[in-house]
């Protein structure tokens, strides 16, 4: 099955306000996919999560949030990437209560809980991507 | 007070109202205010009101989780009332544990939950 971008927003996490900023837009798009509120609650959070990781690891990156369907279903696609330290050992920051900077631990795990498709590249001393998809509950 | 947090005096218990979304800064100077508070009042219960609240990621939970544990020093209990739902669920998703703060469903069940306690301990 086929996804289609029906709406894409670019944005920069330079700052600790542009985590704000990525979060509303992620609520909005959730919102317009009619998302119920717990959904809604889940993709807001994880992307919270990973702006925040960004931020605090990085320093600085793009986040790319996108409204998609799939012909049968409407979502909301989130992209983060930083040129960071990346992460050296990605199964064990998967497994959770894992981190490097203050207990950060559940940000990476806790946010692949929350939606339905989740991928994550990362090369230390280059970088790390992460991209995830939450559908709308039926 | 150097925050924006507003904290209302309620006998022995001061009640902070979060409305806006937390920042670095913004947590930092709610925490400062509140031991302030805590010591200039003489208060012995913290209840942090958390209704206007849409989104609380780890972050947030961390800060809140934090500044129970800052008040717990100075002698005072806290408990955290009017968590939506959602972020109940989100967050218990996640895996993540509340530990060390008590909670309650609402501010009226909050403020009865500290009268009972300070009744059983004279």
């Amino acid at each position: 099955m086929s996804t289609t971008v029906l709406e894409r927003y670019d944005m920069r996490i330079d700052t600790e306000d542009d985590i704000i900023l990525v979060r509303r837009k992620v609520r909005d798009i959730a919102q317009s996919c009619r998302f119920d509120v717990f959904a809604a609650s889940a993709v807001t959070t994880a992307a919270s999560e990973l702006a925040r990781n960004v931020w605090t690891h990085a320093g600085r990156g793009v986040a790319r949030i996108e409204k998609v369907t799939d012909d049968m279903r409407m979502g909301v696609r989130a992209d983060f990437e930083d040129q960071g330290p990346g992460i050296a050992d990605v199964t064990r920051a998967l497994a959770g209560g894992y981190s490097t900077a203050n207990s950060m631990g559940l940000g990476l795990s806790g946010s692949r809980r929350l939606v339905d498709e989740f991928s994550i590249e990362s090369t230390p001393g280059r970088g790390t991507r992460v991209t995830f998809v939450k559908w709308a509950p039926f | 007070m150097k925050g924006t947090i507003p904290l209302l005096r309620l006998g022995s218990t001061i009640v902070a109202t979060i409305h806006t979304e937390l920042r670095d800064k913004v947590a930092q100077d709610f925490q400062d205010d509140m031991l302030t508070e805590l010591e200039l009042r003489g208060a012995n219960a913290l209840v942090i009101d958390i209704s206007g609240l849409e989104t609380v990621d780890t972050y947030v939970a961390r800060v809140l989780a934090e500044t129970g544990r800052m008040a717990k020093l100075m002698g005072a209990r806290t408990v955290l009332v009017g968590m939506r739902p959602e972020i109940a669920a989100t967050l218990v998703r996640m895996g993540y544990a509340m530990d060390g703060i008590q909670t309650a469903l609402n501010l009226e069940e909050g403020l009865t939950l500290l009268r009972r306690r300070r009744r059983e301990m004279p």
